[in-house]
């Protein structure tokens, strides 16, 4: 086993543990490059949590930053989770779970947004 | 322009010739990307993104910055829409012993129809390369489309 390997898969299932995180990671995929104070005001956090959280999605190499000017802007990279995805669905699995992932949110659809 | 900006950070055990390698040697694309770039790499040179067989081409563009194994800067568009032209850079560093490998993907025009269609095609390419560099096996990105469909594919739809 690769230890260094499994150590980021621990950080990657960590920092996706805890729903205030996966917020975060919901509010970047909506529109990337946000700074902390964007971040702050779609979330009922305080300034300090925020922080706190984008340290262990920086960590895991969730989140990514790039500076523009005086600010830090925050980037959701999706590369983790691709990993985690090819890890355990086969090649010949891929199509059928859409499938079934669309059949789903077509069934739910109407109760969701 | 608009303001979409993908950002990609990769770790790969690795050294930064063998990334440079992987993204600029069409032998070594083929490999993971199923398809190939292909260019002399040098500042204001054509790039293409090509089919193995080298028969269709999906991307095109010129070598904005090459400054091998360090940064490549490369306009990218569809060849049947050369005006939703958009940006990409490889930036290579090594990292606490890692290689990092970050892509950046901006500068789209308004309207583009690019962000829809490689949104998820570089996740699993990086995601490939990555497996391929560390394991010596790739992913078969054709084969695993699901919610990673391969660049360029229908997943624009997403």
């Amino acid at each position: 086993m690769d230890t260094a390997k499994e150590d980021h898969d621990d950080k990657v299932f960590k920092a996706l543990a805890d729903s205030s995180r996966r917020a975060l990671l919901d509010s970047l995929r909506e529109k990337q490059g946000l700074s902390l104070s964007d971040l702050c005001e779609g979330h009922d956090m305080s300034r300090q949590a925020v922080t706190k959280h984008l340290v262990l999605l920086e960590a895991a190499n969730l989140v990514v930053t790039r500076k523009k000017g005086r600010e830090k802007l925050h980037y959701l990279n999706p590369v983790p989770i691709n990993e985690i995805y090819t890890r355990w669905i086969g090649r010949f699995e891929a199509g059928r779970l859409m499938a079934l992932d669309n059949l789903k949110k077509a069934l739910e659809g109407d109760n969701n947004e | 322009m608009n303001n979409t900006e993908f950002v990609y950070t990769t770790y790969i055990k690795s050294t930064p010739d063998k990334v440079w390698q992987a993204i600029t040697n069409p032998e070594f694309a083929t490999q993971y990307w199923v398809n190939k770039n292909i260019s002399d790499w040098k500042k204001g040179s054509e790039w293409k993104h090509v089919s193995p067989d080298g028969s269709q081409t999906m991307v095109t563009g010129k070598v904005l910055e090459s400054n091998p194994p360090k940064r490549l800067v490369l306009t990218w568009a569809a060849p049947d829409d050369l005006a939703d032209v958009s940006q990409v850079s490889f930036d290579i560093e090594m990292v606490g012993g890692l290689v990092k490998l970050d892509v950046v993907h901006n500068q789209f025009k308004q309207g583009s129809t690019m962000p829809g269609k490689i949104s998820k095609g570089w996740p699993l390419v990086l995601c490939s390369l990555k497996s391929l560099l560390e394991t010596g096996k790739a992913i078969d990105i054709v084969a695993v489309k699901g919610p990673c469909g391969a660049d360029g594919d229908k997943s624009a739809a997403a």
